[in-house]
C-alpha cells in the first residue's frame, strides 16, 4: 500500500533495505536507486552513473557515498556529485523515513500513483 | 536554447581540433553549435600511441582520447566517414562526399596530413602499406598473423617506430634508408649510428644509404624489394614511411592561399578571415610541424581567437623523442656545423652514452642526447630561452644536478628546473603546475596526478619527471617502492592488516576496522572486498560472509555487464558437456530470450544479456539440468581447462581431462585473492594452453610437470616450473597445497604470477616440493576450508536466499495523461 500525503508516496519499508545496501525503485522509465547507510539515512538517487551510465543501486556503499560498479567513480550520496577528479552529478530526490516506512518526494516527477 | 549561437564548423577530427574543441568547451561551453566533419569512421583517438598499439603493448581503446559519449555530452555533431569535398565561401556552407552541408559562422580546416607514398615501380602492389592511421596499424598486425619478411622504407622517427612494432609482432624486419645515418633530420651522424647499432642488436636488418630500386610482386601482390645496389630483399609487406605532405586539396581548390601547406597568419587565418587552419596542414612562417607539441599550442591560439581573445602563435622550437621501448633519444634544436657554432660533446662507450650541445654566442642552439636523456628537458628549457650558458659551460655537458658542484642526483636536477619548464611535452604541462596541483589536491599517487594535470598521460615517456617531481614536492612521504597502504581509510599495507588479522584473531570487517583504528567509518570499495576476503580465508568456520562488502558480481553471483544487464556461465567439469547439456542451455535462451550465446576460452558457454530479475529463473532452470555455478563472477577457482589426453588423443601420455575434473571437483567454490585459472595438458604439445595458466600441469610418460605463476592477460608471462611428481594424487596434493599457500598470502587481487615474484619462486618451491610438513598443513587447512565453500551459490538463491537483490523494492505506475 502507498500512503499518499502531499506529494510524498510511500515506496517500502525500511526494512526491505539491509544496512550498506541498496534497492531499485522503477517509475516509469525513471529507474531510482535508494540507498541505507550504515546510521540509517535513506537516500534516493537516479540509477545512473553520469560517466557510463552504470547502475549505482549494484555498487558498494561506504561512508555516505556509493562506488559505481562499472568503472569505479564515487558518488555522494546526499549531493549526487561525482568524488576525486571526475566530474558530473547524478539527480537527487528528497527521501523521509516515517516511523518505519519509506517516504520519496515525487513533487519533480509527472504523476505518480501507487502500485 | 538561445538562437544566438555561434555556428563553428571543424573538418577534420584528430589530436589538434581534439584538444581546440577541449578549450573551447572549457571557456565557454555554450557559445558554439559544433558541428564535425571527419574522413574516418572513428572519434578521436591518439595518434602518437600508434606505435605501441603495433607493437601490442596497447589497444586502441587504451588510446581513445575522446569516445561517442564525450561528443554526445557536449552537443557537438559528428559526421565519421564524411570527407567534406567542398566549401562555398559566400554562402559559408561545407559539403561532404556523402551529401551532408552545414552552414558555419567560424570554420577551422585541420584536414592534417597524408604520408608520402614515393612513385615507385610497384608502390601500387597489393601489400604495400604506409604508417599513419589505425587503418595502417590494423593491416599490419593482421600482416604479422600470416606473412614472415616485412621491409620498412624510410629511417626516420615514424619508419623507425615502425619496424621496431613490426619485429615485436614477430616479423623479420628491413629498414632501407636513403641517407648514410638514421634520422638524419634529428640526430647528428654519431647519434645516428649508436641507433643503427641498437636497431641491429634487436636483430634488425639496416640498410642506410640505400635506394630503392623497384617493388617486386607477382599476382599483384608485393614479393620482395629490388636496390639500386642490385641487393633484393624478400617483403611480404612493405611500409612506405618517408615522411608526410599537409593535405591542403580542398583549402586550395576553394582558392585560399597555399604554398606546401595552408598558409596562416600569426593569429592561424588563412587567407579568409573567416578561416582558421590547424595542424599538420597548416604552413606557419614557412614552417610545417608534424610533431604533437607545436599543433597543440596552435590549437590553443585558435580557441582563444575563437573566443574573441587576440592570441598569436609565434612558432616552435621542437624536441624529438624516439617512443621504441628501450631506445633513450632526445633531440632538440639545429645541430648542423657552422662558422660561430662550437660544440661540447660527452661520450662514453661503455655505457653507450653520447651527448653533444651546438652553441652559438654562448646559447645552446641544439642538442643530442642519446642512452642518457634526463636532461633533456634542461637543455630544451635554456634552448627556448636563449639562457647565457658561459659561466658554466665547462661543466655544461655533464647536466643540471653537476652544476655548482652538487653531487650527481636526478632529484636535484629536476628540483632546479624552472616553474614554467615543460614537462610533459605531449599536453603542454608544465612543473608549476603539476607541482602546484600535488599541494594544493593533496594527490599522492601517479594516476591521480595523471587525472587532474593529463602530465605523463599521453605517450608516457615524461612518467620519470613526474614521479621525480612527486618525490620532491611530497619529500619523504613519497616513495614510489615504499609500501603502499591498503587505500586511503588506512596507513597500514595489505601484508600489515593480514598479519594482524591472525595477530588479534580479529574475525569480522568491524573489529578490523575499530583495533586497526581505520579512518573512515565503513571503508571504501577497495579495502572492504579485500577485507572480507582475508576473513574468509583466515576464519572459514568462523566468519559471517559480509555480503554488502562484495562486488556486485559476487553478490549477484553473475557477471555485470556495461549496460547493466547480467551474464551467466554454468560449470562445464573440465570443459566437458552433454547434448542434454546443450539441450538444457538452449531451452534456457529460448524462454529467457537470452540475445547472445559464446563460447569462452575457459572452455565453457557464456550467455549473455540477462535482466537481473531473471537470474534467479534462469539458475532454476540450469539446475533442473545438473548445472551449478561456474563461478566465472569470483575471485576464486574459475576454470580447469584440459584436452582430451589418453582417452582419444594419439600423443596423449595421461588422462588429463580426468585430472582436470578431478582438480575442479575438489577446488571449486574456494575463493582466492583473485582469479585462479588452471589447465591440464595430456602431453607437451600442450593444447590446454597450460604454460600460461595460474597454474598448469603437463603430462608426461614419466608423470606431471607442475607449472604455475603464469599469465596471459594484461601481462603475457610463460609459467614456472614447480616441479615433477609421478601420480594423480600428488599432482592434486602439490596443486591444492601450492594454492592454499596463495590464499594465506596473496594481497587481495594480486595474481598468482605478482604474489610468486614477491615472495620468491625457490621459496615457494622449498615450501611445497620440499618441506613436506608445511605442504601436509597447507592441504589440510584447504579441505578444512572446503567444507564451508563448496555450496552452489545458484541453487541456494533459487531456494530464497537474497531475495532482495533480484527484485525491484517497489513499481509505481505513472498516472495516465489526460
Amino acid at each position: 500500500m502507498n500512503v499518499m500525503a502531499g506529494n510524498w508516496v510511500a515506496i517500502g519499508q525500511l526494512s526491505d533495505i539491509p544496512r550498506l545496501g541498496s534497492r531499485r525503485v522503477i517509475i516509469g522509465d525513471l529507474k531510482l536507486a535508494i540507498f541505507r547507510t550504515s546510521d540509517d539515512n535513506i537516500y534516493a538517487l537516479e540509477d545512473r552513473c553520469p560517466h557510463k551510465n552504470g547502475p549505482l543501486s549494484q555498487g558498494i556503499i561506504h561512508d555516505g557515498c556509493v562506488t559505481c560498479p562499472l568503472h569505479n567513480w564515487v558518488i555522494a550520496l546526499d549531493t549526487g556529485q561525482a568524488q576525486g577528479a571526475d566530474e558530473g552529478k547524478v539527480q537527487t530526490f528528497p527521501m523521509r523515513v516515517d516511523a518505519e516506512t519509506l517516504m520519496l518526494d515525487v513533487s519533480a516527477l509527472p504523476s505518480v500513483t501507487g502500485a | 536554447m538561445s538562437a544566438a549561437k555561434r555556428k563553428l564548423v571543424v573538418i577534420g577530427n584528430g589530436m589538434a581540433p581534439g584538444r581546440m574543441l577541449e578549450h573551447v568547451l572549457e571557456a565557454d561551453p555554450d557559445r558554439f553549435d559544433i558541428t564535425i566533419f571527419n574522413a574516418e569512421p572513428r572519434v578521436n583517438y591518439n595518434r602518437l600511441m600508434l606505435s605501441p598499439v603495433l607493437s601490442g603493448e596497447k589497444t586502441y581503446e587504451d588510446i581513445l582520447t575522446h569516445d561517442d559519449d564525450w561528443y554526445e555530452t557536449h552537443g557537438i555533431t559528428l559526421h565519421k566517414s564524411a570527407r567534406v569535398e567542398t566549401i562555398d565561401r559566400d554562402a559559408k556552407t561545407v559539403t561532404s562526399a556523402n551529401g551532408i552541408t552545414a552552414s558555419y559562422d567560424d570554420l577551422v580546416i585541420a584536414t592534417g596530413s597524408s604520408p608520402i607514398i614515393i612513385p615507385l615501380p610497384g608502390h601500387d602492389l597489393d601489400g604495400v602499406l604506409t604508417y599513419r592511421d589505425l587503418d595502417d596499424v590494423e593491416r599490419m598486425i593482421e600482416a604479422s598473423n600470416t606473412k614472415q619478411h616485412a621491409v620498412v622504407i624510410g629511417g626516420g622517427l615514424l619508419g623507425l617506430e615502425a619496424a621496431a612494432g613490426l619485429k615485436m609482432q614477430g616479423l623479420d624486419v628491413s629498414v632501407i634508408h636513403l641517407a648514410p645515418t638514421l634520422m638524419e633530420r634529428q640526430l647528428d651522424a654519431a647519434a645516428g649510428h649508436l641507433l643503427e647499432k641498437a636497431f641491429v642488436d634487436r636483430d634488425i636488418k639496416v640498410f642506410t644509404g640505400a635506394n630503392t630500386k623497384e617493388i617486386t610482386g607477382a599476382d599483384g601482390v608485393v614479393t620482395g624489394v629490388l636496390l639500386d645496389d642490385g641487393t633484393q630483399l624478400a617483403a611480404d609487406i612493405v611500409c612506405m614511411a618517408v615522411g608526410i605532405r599537409p593535405a591542403v586539396d580542398l583549402a586550395k581548390a576553394v582558392g585560399l592561399e597555399t604554398e606546401r601547406g595552408i598558409v596562416v597568419s600569426d593569429d592561424m587565418r588563412t587567407s579568409d578571415p573567416t578561416i582558421f587552419a590547424l595542424g599538420e596542414c597548416v604552413q606557419h612562417r614557412g614552417q610545417c610541424y608534424g610533431l604533437v607539441a607545436p599543433l597543440y599550442e596552435m590549437a590553443k591560439t585558435i580557441a582563444d581567437n575563437l573566443l574573441e581573445g587576440e592570441s598569436l602563435y609565434e612558432g616552435s622550437v621542437t624536441a624529438t623523442k624516439l617512443k621504441v621501448t628501450g631506445v633513450d633519444l632526445y633531440s632538440a634544436g639545429d645541430f648542423a656545423e657552422g662558422e660561430n657554432r662550437e660544440e661540447i660533446v660527452l661520450r662514453d662507450a661503455q655505457a653507450g652514452i653520447y651527448k653533444r650541445l651546438v652553441l652559438e654566442e654562448d646559447r645552446i642552439v641544439g642538442a643530442v642526447l642519446y642512452g642518457e636523456t634526463s636532461d633533456g628537458p634542461w637543455f630544451f628549457d635554456m634552448l627556448k630561452k636563449r639562457t647565457d650558458i658561459s659561466e658554466m659551460r665547462d661543466t655544461l655537458i655533464f647536466g643540471q644536478s653537476f652544476q655548482g658542484g652538487a653531487p650527481l642526483d636526478p632529484m636535484a636536477a629536476v628540483a632546479a628546473l624552472p616553474d614554467d619548464a615543460e614537462i610533459c611535452g605531449c599536453n603542454g604541462v608544465c612543473k608549476s603546475t603539476i607541482t602546484g596541483a600535488i599541494t594544493s589536491k593533496g594527490l599522492t599517487d601517479l594516476d591521480d596526478v595523471r587525472a587532474h594535470t593529463k602530465a605523463s598521460s599521453s605517450c608516457g615517456t615524461c612518467t620519470g619527471l613526474v614521479e621525480q617531481l612527486m618525490a620532491i614536492t611530497l619529500g619523504d612521504s613519497y616513495d614510489p617502492n615504499a609500501v603502499k597502504p591498503m587505500c586511503g581509510c588506512t596507513d597500514l599495507s595489505h601484508d600489515d592488516v593480514r598479519r594482524l588479522i591472525k595477530a588479534k584473531a580479529l574475525k569480522t570487517i568491524p573489529d578490523v576496522m575499530q583495533e586497526l583504528e581505520w579512518k573512515t567509518s565503513n571503508g571504501c570499495a577497495k579495502c572492504r572486498p579485500a577485507l572480507n576476503y582475508y576473513l574468509v580465508a583466515d576464519w572459514p568456520d568462523e566468519y559471517a560472509d559480509d555480503y554488502q562488502s562484495r562486488f556486485i558480481n559476487e553478490r549477484a553471483h553473475a557477471n555485470i555487464q556495461k549496460d547493466g544487464t547480467y551474464s551467466v556461465v554454468p560449470r562445464m567439469w573440465g570443459g566437458m558437456t552433454s547434448s542434454s547439456e546443450l539441450r538444457a542451455i538452449a531451452d534456457v535462451v529460448d524462454k529467457f530470450d537470452i540475445p547472445a550465446v559464446k563460447v569462452t576460452g575457459g572452455q565453457r558457454i557464456d550467455l549473455l544479456g540477462i535482466e537481473k530479475d531473471d537470474l534467479p529463473a534462469v539458475w532454476a532452470d540450469l539446475g533442473d539440468a545438473g548445472f551449478v555455478s561456474g563461478q566465472a563472477y569470483a575471485k576464486g577457482l574459475r576454470t580447469v581447462k584440459t584436452c582430451v589426453g589418453t582417452n582419444w588423443c594419439r600423443f596423449g601420455t595421461q588422462d588429463s581431462t580426468g585430472l582436470g575434473i578431478r582438480i575442479e571437483k575438489f577446488m571449486w567454490g574456494s575463493w582466492t585473492p583473485a582469479k585462479v585459472k588452471m589447465a591440464v595438458s595430456g602431453c607437451p604439445r600442450n593444447c590446454a594452453e597450460a604454460t600460461c595458466k595460474d597454474v598448469g600441469i603437463i603430462c608426461t610418460e614419466a608423470g606431471f610437470e607442475i607449472h604455475f605463476a603464469g599469465a596471459a592477460g594484461l601481462d603475457i608471462k610463460g609459467t614456472e616450473v614447480l616441479g615433477q611428481v609421478t601420480t594423480e594424487d600428488e599432482a592434486l596434493e602439490y596443486v591444492v597445497a601450492l594454492t592454499q599457500m596463495y590464499r594465506e598470502q596473496g594481497h587481495y587481487l594480486e595474481r598468482i604470477y605478482k604474489w610468486a615474484k614477491r615472495i620468491g619462486l625457490d621459496e615457494i618451491r622449498r615450501q611445497i616440493m620440499d618441506d613436506h610438513v608445511a605442504r601436509k598443513r597447507y592441504f589440510d587447512a584447504f579441505v578444512f576450508s572446503q567444507k564451508f565453500a563448496q555450496v552452489d551459490p545458484w541453487a541456494e538463491r533459487v531456494s530464497g536466499a537474497d531475495k532482495h537483490e533480484f527484485n525491484p523494492m517497489n513499481v509505481l505506475q505513472l498516472e495516465a495523461a489526460e
